[in-house]
């Protein structure tokens, strides 16, 4: 039998294989990108977010950086809302990744404002101090080839006008990876809708706190807040703190849930704690008088 | 005397540059093992971790994997046939184009050409290449098998053309791509679609790339080393045909809690459980072969390779479809676990039976006895401890991250910063670079150890014959 004839094993293996094959690879097909997981709000890329895409590509990005939500409690808590089969459609190729050695970038569209983005791809370090990303100020010398991304918009089969390409001139790879990774996954107005409602009334747990027992909590500002804020609250990309006068529920709200467009990150993911000690730190730590 | 107008110069030189691409995919491995904990290493634009890793795992793939494949699949279908090649012209033809292909591949990574796809990273032109390369060597194989002497063909031949099969549908399908320019193309397939056709291929290369061949080398080498048959024919025989069909299905199990269709998920995750069945066939083929044999793991240090390197694949086959089972998944998927399971099978199983495969082998070519047993016993030490560093290392950070990812308060909000969590990864980080470095030497050791075989080895006795019968 077949342990006789190759062209009979050949035949044989290849139907085996073609099993499988036929029911988890083809026939999805059937029911992926189609109505059946159509989202209307999903546009296409622009030319200039499409060519920050493939720039994302082209420096494998992917190596360490995931793109997919999982619909699971702490993963929801820590990115957003959770990826949608329909959110993907003009993807190619897909940049799920494999390996977080970075955060998850599935929602990272709209978090920080685009100096964020621009400081941290330029000085890693300086934004987030003990990250192992590489930096990319290089790629800011680098000129975008508007023929080229024309090309590939008609290649893409993606809407485009003449004046879109011509803005491309005078445009850097810098600023394509960052209108890039302020698309994504912000067609579906997620954030607005996950919004962390806070239930109930808000109560500073540290009431009688005093400015020695403060001192402990500046690290949790350095290491979260200064990049943006500046080490003595003196404000950078976002504004300055020294005499904020915040409500106490106001500033805790803030920190908690940010400004969606206001360019605030959320801070959830510091725990409602820490985000307390953050707001009498600010608030507190350097008047005089504490409170 | 052995050689019966068997072509053994393509088996050497197969064997020589598939050494030289293993040295590479290691000492790449290495530079961006430090790259992870030094950032301060990535050498813009060509040398960041972002380019160099494709590098890494695609010499280790394509030319240290595959270019073993082609040397012991050519001495393997010679022996087993007991005929001569089909063609030395073609075969030599694939030497060539073998190398080309590796070196195209290893500088359009560098110059960032990418189609970022995992495993198959190439950009087109290098894609057709590959498929060329592939059907030459099919062809080559498949028609020596057909002109073959020996009647039976053995379960190595069965495993070699399952492999052949199987690499070419995978590799095909996924290079579907629409060609924007010469280093520039967009994949054929959008979004899910592409994720799930990819990892289709990706869990499939690892299946006809990394385990059939492996198995072929297995079947064939185990028993020439210990020189006893193996335990089992109809076992192997059930675990060729079960492998084969459950591997395909398995795909998503990659794609566990993605937005691919629940129902891919659940078939890739049964499927992955039952596949330890097929699996530990030819792990139980191995341990029963060695009834009566074991004082040769004592004795034998290519037996010592090859059951080490089947406990591995025994360890891998029962490990992954754990991480192949949601819950499992949920928790440790995208952390450093992952990593630890692959280096466990690349530099566990697959690469114990590659060495031991080209130790037997080499002195046959050559017609020389191994250079220093001792320092093949060395290699082993070092490739098994410098791999039981790097994977334990990285399996306790991954579950360090997994958990401190998950970690919640009381209230419901999380507990750490993902900061939080990747400082706590640098010290595992550390060690696996360690780890890596004592592989690398090991690796070097093997390398010398081919070296001085080649060219300082007694000659063997059979060769010693021949020579005084020419005399």
């Amino acid at each position: 039998m077949w342990e006789k004839n190759p062209v009979l094993l050949l035949i044989l293996a290849t139907g085996t294989i073609l099993v499988g094959t036929m029911v988890t690879m083809v026939l999805p097909f059937v029911w992926v990108n189609t109505d059946a997981d159509r989202i209307e709000e999903v546009v296409p890329y622009t030319a200039l977010q499409q060519e920050g895409r493939d720039l994302y590509i082209r420096e494998g990005c992917n190596n360490c950086h995931t793109q997919t939500v999982r619909p699971l409690v702490s993963e929801v808590l820590r990115y957003g809302e959770y990826s949608k089969s329909g959110e993907f459609v003009y993807d190619r190729p897909f940049l799920w990744g494999s390996k977080r050695t970075g955060p998850d970038l599935a929602r990272l569209g709209g978090k920080y404002p685009d100096e964020w983005h621009y400081k941290h791809m330029e000085s890693p370090r300086s934004m987030v101090p003990k990250t192992n990303m590489p930096a990319y100020d290089w790629i800011a010398e680098n000129q975008l080839d508007p023929q080229m991304i024309q090309r590939k918009m008609e290649t893409l089969g993606f809407p485009f006008t003449t004046e879109e390409i011509k803005a491309l001139e005078g445009k850097n790879e810098m600023d394509a990876m960052v209108a890039y990774l302020q698309k994504l996954g912000s067609d579906i107005p997620w954030r607005e809708a996950s919004a962390t409602t806070i239930v109930g009334e808000l109560k500073n747990p540290y009431p009688d706190v005093t400015h020695s027992e403060m001192e402990a909590w500046e690290a949790i500002y350095q290491d979260n807040c200064a990049a943006c804020h500046g080490e003595h609250m003196e404000g950078v990309i976002g504004p300055e703190l020294v005499g904020a006068d915040y409500e106490e529920e106001i500033l805790f709200e803030i920190i908690y849930t940010g400004i969606a467009d206001g360019g605030m990150p959320s801070f959830s993911n510091l725990g409602t704690e820490r985000v307390w000690k953050l707001v009498n730190f600010i608030k507190y730590y350097n008047k005089e008088e504490g409170h | 005397m052995e050689n019966q107008g068997y072509n053994y110069a393509i088996v050497r030189s197969f064997v020589t540059w598939s050494v030289i691409w293993g040295l590479v995919a290691v000492l790449v491995g290495v530079i961006v093992s430090f790259q992870m904990v030094a950032p301060d290493l990535n050498f813009a634009p060509y040398f960041t971790f972002g380019r160099l890793r494709p590098i890494h795992t695609n010499a280790g793939i394509y030319g240290w994997a595959v270019g073993v494949i082609f040397a012991t699949f050519f001495f393997m279908v010679q022996r087993l046939c007991r005929v001569p090649l089909w063609s030395d012209k073609l075969a030599r033809f694939q030497l060539w184009f073998f190398n080309i292909t590796i070196i195209a591949s290893a500088v359009t990574l560098l110059l960032g050409y990418t189609t970022s796809k995992e495993y198959h990273e190439m950009e087109w032109p290098i894609d057709v290449m590959i498929i060329i390369l592939w059907v030459a060597f099919a062809i080559n194989i498949i028609m020596t098998i057909m002109k073959r002497k020996e009647e039976q063909m053995y379960i190595s031949l069965w495993f070699m053309m399952a492999s052949i099969i199987g690499v070419a549908i995978l590799f095909v399908v996924n290079s579907a791509a629409m060609p924007v320019s010469l280093f520039k193309s967009y994949s054929a397939y959008a979004g899910t679609n592409d994720a799930n056709v990819h990892w289709w291929f990706g869990h499939n290369a690892v299946a006809m790339a990394l385990t059939a061949p492996p198995l072929a080398m297995f079947y064939y080498f185990l028993p020439k080393s210990t020189g006893v048959p193996i335990y089992s024919h109809r076992l192997s025989i059930v675990a060729f045909w079960s492998l084969i069909f459950m591997y395909l299905w398995t795909g998503a199990h990659h794609l566990l809690w993605t937005p691919v269709p629940d129902w891919i998920q659940t078939l890739a995750m049964g499927f992955s459980v039952m596949l330890i069945a097929p699996s530990w066939g030819s792990v139980f083929n191995g341990y029963l072969s060695m009834n009566g044999q074991w004082h040769q793991m004592r004795e034998n240090y290519l037996v010592k390779y090859l059951i080490l390197g089947i406990t591995f694949y025994g360890l891998q086959t029962l490990q992954g479809p754990m991480q192949a089972i949601r819950t499992f998944s949920a928790f440790i998927h995208y952390t450093d676990w992952v990593p630890a399971h692959i280096h466990m099978g690349t530099m566990g199983w697959v690469s114990m039976i590659a060495f031991a495969s080209l130790y037997y082998l080499v002195p046959r070519i050559y017609g020389r006895e191994v250079y220093s047993i001792p320092l093949a016993n060395l290699q082993f030490w070092l490739i098994l401890v410098g791999q039981l560093i790097w994977s334990i290392s990285l399996w306790v950070a991954g579950v360090l991250q997994a958990g401190m990812w998950n970690a919640m308060n009381a209230d419901g909000s999380l507990t750490y910063t993902f900061m939080e969590t990747m400082v706590e990864m640098y010290p595992y980080w550390w060690a696996r670079a360690f780890g890596g470095l004592i592989y690398m030497a090991g690796l070097i050791i093997f390398i010398y150890n081919l070296y001085m075989t080649v060219n300082k080895g007694k000659p063997t006795a059979a060769q010693t014959a021949a020579a005084v019968g020419r005399a």
